[in-house]
């Protein structure tokens, strides 16, 4: 067993792709840096915190990419973007099997402005675009930083989002909230809250994630595995899913609306102790969640 | 940010594979990218770092590593967010055996 959070965005890869199956488009060597931080005297890196490419998954040809949370928190440039969106139009054009997004970020990289805000909306566009081909977009949030703020949205812009429980998803970041609506309403030091509004369990109990693995390499392996082979086919955003999609957000707020923290909304949703499950170990997180999980009926009546 | 550069001749070892990149650019850290380059027998460095004015500190810390490894025909770049020597020496040594496959 190894652990997805400790590793780097480059180490990843080579654990959940197919063994000296990935390559690297764009390569560090290529020296293709952000024009904008050394304009602000600020460090670069060869990748622009990013590594995208091509390679195999159970044997079939994956498009990937992975985010460096360590340079800049994971947050995306103008070269970061257009990396990313370069690797999104290639899956389409020779026709992958599947793209795998291993996502950790705080969204926007804010020293690059507006450029950053267009590369995280081309982001977006490119994985629409990769779903309307019919090529299913499966992503994983695991790392320590997160998934936050623009690539949030573009995350659950994915046929599937697999957590582990100490993945976060979101769309605010636990400071941004705390320094627009002040700490009463949401404390970013409180890390056991942050967990419980933004991490996996939680989003797994809400149904923002479909899968949910133990911090483990070959966990998070084996559901992308499964996941592209069951997305397969149907990978296309339809009308159908988004009024779906619509309807259920009406029912949270609905349901939810007025819960003030995370454990009255499982108390809500009929979990028997709610202040067991920050403890669970993601089995028997699992087995509890799999009768109280909010589905696509949750709160209809 | 301050860029230095260092070239130690009278290396011995080429490099016998493709450019690796290790380590990370955050807070305390580096990243190393390391390529074999035609450099009439060189080992060149280029050090792209947020900590002004620690030149001396760096030389001191590119010579314990070329002492170390005693490469030629190599190109090294850094991008460093303040890390200290001891990272740094650490870090050299990881691209290096990231390439080459292990210790010398």
């Amino acid at each position: 067993m190894s652990s997805y959070l400790e590793l780097s965005a480059r180490q990843r890869i080579p654990h959940i792709f197919d063994a000296s199956s990935f390559e690297e488009f764009l390569a560090p060597g290529a020296r293709v840096v952000s024009p904008h931080l050394a304009q602000l005297d600020a460090p670069v890196s060869f990748d622009d915190g990013v590594v995208v490419g091509r390679g195999l998954l159970d044997g079939q040809v994956v498009f990937g990419a992975a985010q460096e949370g360590g340079f800049m928190g994971g947050a995306v440039g103008e070269v970061h973007g257009a990396k990313l969106v370069g690797m999104l139009r290639r899956a389409v054009d020779e026709g992958a099997y599947a793209v795998l997004l291993l996502l950790e970020s705080g969204g926007v990289r804010l020293h690059e402005a507006n450029a950053g805000l267009i590369a995280v909306s081309e982001v977006m566009r490119a994985i629409l675009d990769v779903r309307a081909a019919g090529i299913p977009v499966i992503v994983a949030v695991g790392g320590a930083n997160g998934c936050f703020g623009g690539m949030g949205i573009a995350a659950r812009c994915a046929n599937t989002v697999i957590m582990s429980e100490e993945g976060r998803l979101a769309m605010s970041g636990p400071e941004v909230i705390e320094t627009a609506n002040g700490v009463e309403e949401f404390d970013s030091k409180d890390r056991a809250l942050v967990w419980r509004t933004t991490g996996g369990k939680h989003r797994y109990l809400l149904g923002d994630c479909q899968v949910l693995v133990a911090d483990d390499t070959d966990a998070f392996r084996a559901a992308a595995i499964a996941a592209m082979a069951d997305a397969h086919g149907g990978a296309a955003l339809t009308l159908d899913g988004l009024q779906a999609e619509q309807t259920m957000l009406k029912r949270r707020i609905r349901d939810f609306g007025d819960a003030d923290d995370p454990l009255e909304v499982w108390r809500r949703l009929g979990v028997p102790e709610p202040g067991a499950v920050p403890m669970l170990e993601a089995d028997a997180f699992l087995a509890m969640a799999a009768q109280h999980r909010a589905g696509p009926g949750t709160g209809e009546n | 940010m301050e860029t230095l550069h260092f070239r130690f001749d009278a290396g011995s070892r080429p490099l016998p594979g493709a450019p690796q990149l290790v380590g990370v650019v955050s807070s305390g850290n580096l990243e190393v990218l390391i390529e074999p380059a035609a450099l009439n027998g060189g080992c060149e460095i280029e050090v792209r770092t947020a900590a002004n004015g620690f030149g001396a500190t760096w030389e001191a810390v590119m010579r314990d590593f070329h002492a170390r490894w005693q490469l030629m025909d190599t190109r090294i770049c850094i991008n460093d967010m303040g890390a200290t020597p001891a990272v740094v020496s650490l870090r050299l040594d990881q691209a290096v055996e990231s390439v080459t496959g292990g210790p010398p």
